[in-house]
């Protein structure tokens, strides 16, 4: 029973009484002529999430999700309709809808076969079965009780624990059915320090395509908590940002983000294909300097971003986007990468089966260089060392960029100073990465804390990075 | 499921009441001490052009339920897309099972009974569009050829899409209180991308309504997408000074977001705002005023009773440059000991007063400096209200726009920034639930080359 798709079949079909033959019809309705292609997306997903604040378990949550997406493309255009109601007469007249943007009453013929998949890059598991709920409630009062021991300045301490049990059956007209059962889980410390007048937040967590189990090895979860208090206690002294342009060093690990907003996103096929994005047309050019290579690699076992199968049912794989500074490739879903003339990439994902899917990440990072992390940042007269930020966004048709800092320093001669504000850094996607002057040794993945939006969808992704020397970014600050 | 179809809103409506009264039954059945519901269904379709061609034709369909259970102070929350009686047994028991874990909040439970809407006024904000996917199809492609045909700069789109989505939403709790009303909203939006040598731009416009008599003409709405799209072209960067901003009425409404989310109830009893302990004191100078309007008819925030059961009321939150109330719900209210302000889901339909000034008027009034048409990323520190942003706009001199400019940072704190406001304009010009003109603030610092 642990293989996906007998329990996707376990969990989706049998309890409607949904057969293989019913899916062929399904996908035979969608498939009328002058259809490219066609699929179904069946999912059923449980998510359970549990909050402690004020040191009590205050509140818990658990919420069902199920429903199936159905699709039809033909050239450039795209039926959809979704249902959460599984009976079949219900996700007959979804195809029907989705099916209309073409002529004609015939059906199509599709008969589905098993597609055999080995990849196993997480168990499919439960992990809100994981670990009983009162070691749940459990684990967030130990970690509550850490970030509060870090100091007594630390007043408010808010711990959060989601575990999300995904399983989804794809069914496409090609005639493969594949099956993917996607655990996710996630913890998140934030808390608020108080000095006098002075507060601040700082807030860490983590997460994995795991057990919860997950954050109990190494002491993970303690290891979050320490981390919110150390940053809320450190921004307690930190002083005006400076405003201007200068030279960055960008830590390791989710300072990554800065691809995901300055490359990334431009480098998804559709903004390509419809000459849209800021790198369209710029395949062979030089987009960075000698010595950078990024990666978007949703193979990494257990990684937030990774997948087994993309949404589309394409197994996904490592896709270079920048070798040695030269732009080599883009991300595609099937559409996209259909009316481009490439092969899919297994980047095809959608927030669930009520969205369409569209090209996005899944963990995208720099391959790491030879530089000591040590000798960069001596190498640096005056700047800025930023080691953890927020969100970020892009414009990708004029390929600006921008994104937070919630903990930087001063660099001074050579060496790390006081603490500065968060601050909010812009730049220009295609340029960028062309003044990345230093690479660090020190390549880490983020924490498993990324969630992208696009278009409205959101999706969980990953990034990472070496430490970076990166030369005029504009900081904004206030200070001088 | 957009055709003229006979209307069963009656009937649906019915049904959600029923569904949401066998939720507080069954939560009753199983003990709990109070219990609060809801139950929505929503169905839409939206149709995207581009270049002319359709790209995209959704039919959506939304259903769902929640339920929260109370045994004495002790609760638990489930949910689902399923309004199945099945679902509706496993979701009160899955509530049930959270409750057995969470601990003893004094605080939790349902807002005072007295406090329950009384009656339910029509808003007016149910008017559903019965356009077929064809008229859909054809409204975005007129939406989309006016923004191409505004300039020969334009080169490119992303397209326009035409949405409309009806539904019903029920909320009811063990006082036995049961409140639903059906809501519409329909939408226009396009996209396009404009071309001057190497640099590309893109820029948007959008309509938005509670019927679709209110939306703006489409070729009204493509060609302001156009014109803003070639109005970037040729942007240039700063250099890092300290200006005075003027920003754009959209972008003013965000300043107004963060105001109201630092004095909402949430963010004070967590002590996570830059505006603790200020209700009573001067924000901003003493010509504002900013209003919540409730009831406003087919106002896209109206609401007749927030997210507790309790009735909305019209109040200023800020007269005379005075913070006047926090935004509270029952729960927020008991944590700071005072009552609910019938904000539970948040401020509806916020209105700022408006100065004499249009447009032009507010551009002199700048003088030399920022006028502010974009903001990027989420730079906005809620706890101390440091404020740092990404910013596209024009540069001002003498009152006249001069360049384009982007790839510059605007930084201050939003008090000094509230407590410098110097005058609101009256050049209101977007849709949505918040009206305001555009703010001038006396200085902030841009960031640049």
């Amino acid at each position: 029973m642990s293989d996906p798709i007998h329990i996707a079949r376990d969990h989706i079909l049998a309890p409607v009484g949904l057969e293989e033959r019913d899916i062929d019809r399904l996908l035979g309705q969608l498939s009328a002529p002058g259809i490219d292609a066609a699929d179904v997306y069946f999912q059923s997903s449980r998510l359970q999430s549990w909050v402690l604040e004020d040191g009590i378990i205050k509140e818990g949550n658990f919420n069902i999700e199920q429903g199936a997406g159905m699709r039809a493309v033909s050239g450039e255009k795209t039926g959809f309709a979704y249902s959460d109601d599984l009976q079949f007469p219900a996700l007959l007249a979804a195809a029907q809808a989705a099916r209309a943007i073409a002529r004609g009453g015939s059906e199509g013929r599709v008969k589905v076969s098993e597609a055999l998949s080995l990849r196993r890059l997480y168990q499919p598991l439960n992990p809100v079965e994981s670990l009983s709920d009162a070691d749940k409630v459990a684990l967030l009062a130990r970690v509550d009780a850490e970030a509060r021991r870090q100091d007594p300045r630390i007043k408010q301490v808010i711990t959060s624990l989601v575990a999300v049990h995904d399983v989804v059956l794809i069914a496409a007209s090609d005639g493969r059915l594949s099956a993917d059962v996607r655990p996710l889980v996630r913890l998140n410390v934030s808390v608020i320090a108080e000095d006098g007048d002075r507060r601040e937040q700082g807030s860490s967590g983590g997460g994995a395509r795991d057990a919860l189990i997950y954050f109990l090895h190494e002491d993970r979860a303690l290891d979050f908590a320490r981390e919110a208090a150390r940053l809320a206690l450190t921004n307690l002294e930190a002083s005006e940002a400076p405003a201007g342009t200068m030279t960055v060093v960008l830590g390791p690990g989710w300072p990554g983000v800065l691809l995901h907003e300055a490359v990334g996103h431009g480098l998804e096929g559709d903004f390509n294909r419809k000459g849209t994005s800021a790198f369209a047309g710029r395949l062979g050019q030089r987009v960075a300097a000698p010595g950078v290579t990024v990666v978007d690699d949703g193979t990494l076992p257990g990684r937030r971003g990774s997948l087994n199968l993309d949404d589309e049912g394409t197994p996904t794989q490592t896709t270079v986007l920048i070798e040695d500074g030269i732009l080599r490739g883009y991300m595609q879903d099937k559409l996209n990468a259909r009316l481009m003339g490439v092969a899919p990439t297994g980047n095809g994902r959608r927030e669930s089966y009520a969205h369409l899917p569209m090209p996005r990440m899944t963990n995208t990072y720099m391959l790491a260089g030879d530089r000591d992390p040590q000798e960069i940042i001596a190498s640096v007269d005056k700047g800025l060392y930023a080691v953890n930020f927020g969100g970020g966004q892009v414009d990708i048709t004029s390929g600006k960029f921008v994104f937070s800092a919630s903990e930087a320093y001063l660099i001074e001669n050579g060496r790390i100073g006081r603490p500065v504000k968060g601050a909010t850094l812009i730049g220009n996607g295609p340029d960028v990465l062309t003044r990345v002057s230093m690479i660090g040794n020190d390549l880490a993945l983020d924490e498993g804390v990324g969630t992208c939006g696009k278009e409205g969808q959101s999706v969980p992704v990953g990034v990472g990075q070496p430490t970076l020397r990166v030369e005029g970014l504009t900081v904004g600050g206030t200070g001088a | 499921m957009t055709e003229s179809a006979p209307d069963d809103t009656a009937e649906r409506l019915a049904r959600l009441e029923q569904i949401v009264a066998d939720l507080l039954a069954e939560a009753k059945q199983r003990g709990a001490t109070a219990a609060e519901a809801a139950a929505s269904s929503d169905a839409g379709l939206e149709a995207s052009v581009r270049l002319g061609e359709v790209e995209t034709v959704e039919h959506t369909r939304n259903n769902g339920l929640g339920i929260t259970v109370y045994f004495g102070n002790r609760k638990g929350s489930a949910s689902t897309s399923d309004l199945s009686p099945a679902a509706v047994r496993d979701t009160v028991a899955a509530a049930c099972t959270i409750a057995t874990h969470t601990q003893e909040d004094p605080c939790a439970g349902l807002a005072p009974p007295e406090r329950m809407a009384e009656c339910i006024p029509d808003l007016d904000l149910y008017h559903p569009w019965g356009i077929s996917v064809e008229d859909a199809i054809a409204l975005a492609i007129e939406c989309e050829d006016a923004a191409r045909d505004a300039d020969p700069r334009i080169v490119n789109s992303e397209g326009a899409t035409v949405s409309t989505h009806a539904g019903i939403h029920v909320y009811g709790n063990s006082h036995g209180f049961v409140g639903g009303y059906p809501s519409s909203r329909h939408g226009l939006s396009c996209a396009v991308v404009g071309q001057e040598g190497e640099s590309m731009q893109r820029d948007y416009w959008w309509s938005s309504a509670r019927s679709p008599a209110d939306l703006d003409p489409a070729a009204e709405v493509g060609r302001r997408a156009g014109e803003r799209t070639v109005a970037r072209l040729g942007a240039r960067r700063l250099s890092t000074r300290q200006v005075p901003v003027l920003f754009a009425p959209q972008l003013a409404a965000g300043l107004l977001r963060s105001l109201t989310s630092a004095i909402s109830g949430a963010s004070l009893y967590r002590r996570a705002s830059f505006l603790l302990d200020r209700l009573g004191e001067r924000l901003f100078p003493e010509f504002v005023r900013i209003h919540e309007e409730p009831h406003l008819p087919r106002g896209l925030g109206s609401a007749p009773f927030d997210g507790d059961g309790v009735a909305t009321a019209a109040k200023d939150l800020v007269s005379a440059g005075v913070l006047r109330t926090y935004l509270l719900d029952a729960y927020s209210a008991c944590r700071l000991g005072m009552e609910t302000t019938g904000n539970a889901g948040g401020v509806r339909n916020l209105r700022v007063q408006m100065g004499p000034l249009d447009r032009a008027g507010m551009l002199a009034a700048l003088g030399t400096g920022l006028f502010v048409t974009e903001l990027m990323g989420h730079g906005t520190n809620p706890v101390t209200g440091d404020y740092s942003r990404g910013a596209a706009g024009f540069w001002v001199d003498d009152g006249q726009l001069q360049y384009p400019v982007e790839e510059i940072t605007i930084a201050g704190n939003l008090k000094e920034m509230y407590a410098g406001l110097l005058a609101v304009g009256n050049d209101y010009d977007f849709p949505g639930s918040t009206q305001t003109g555009s703010w001038l603030i006396e200085r902030m610092t841009i960031a640049g080359e």
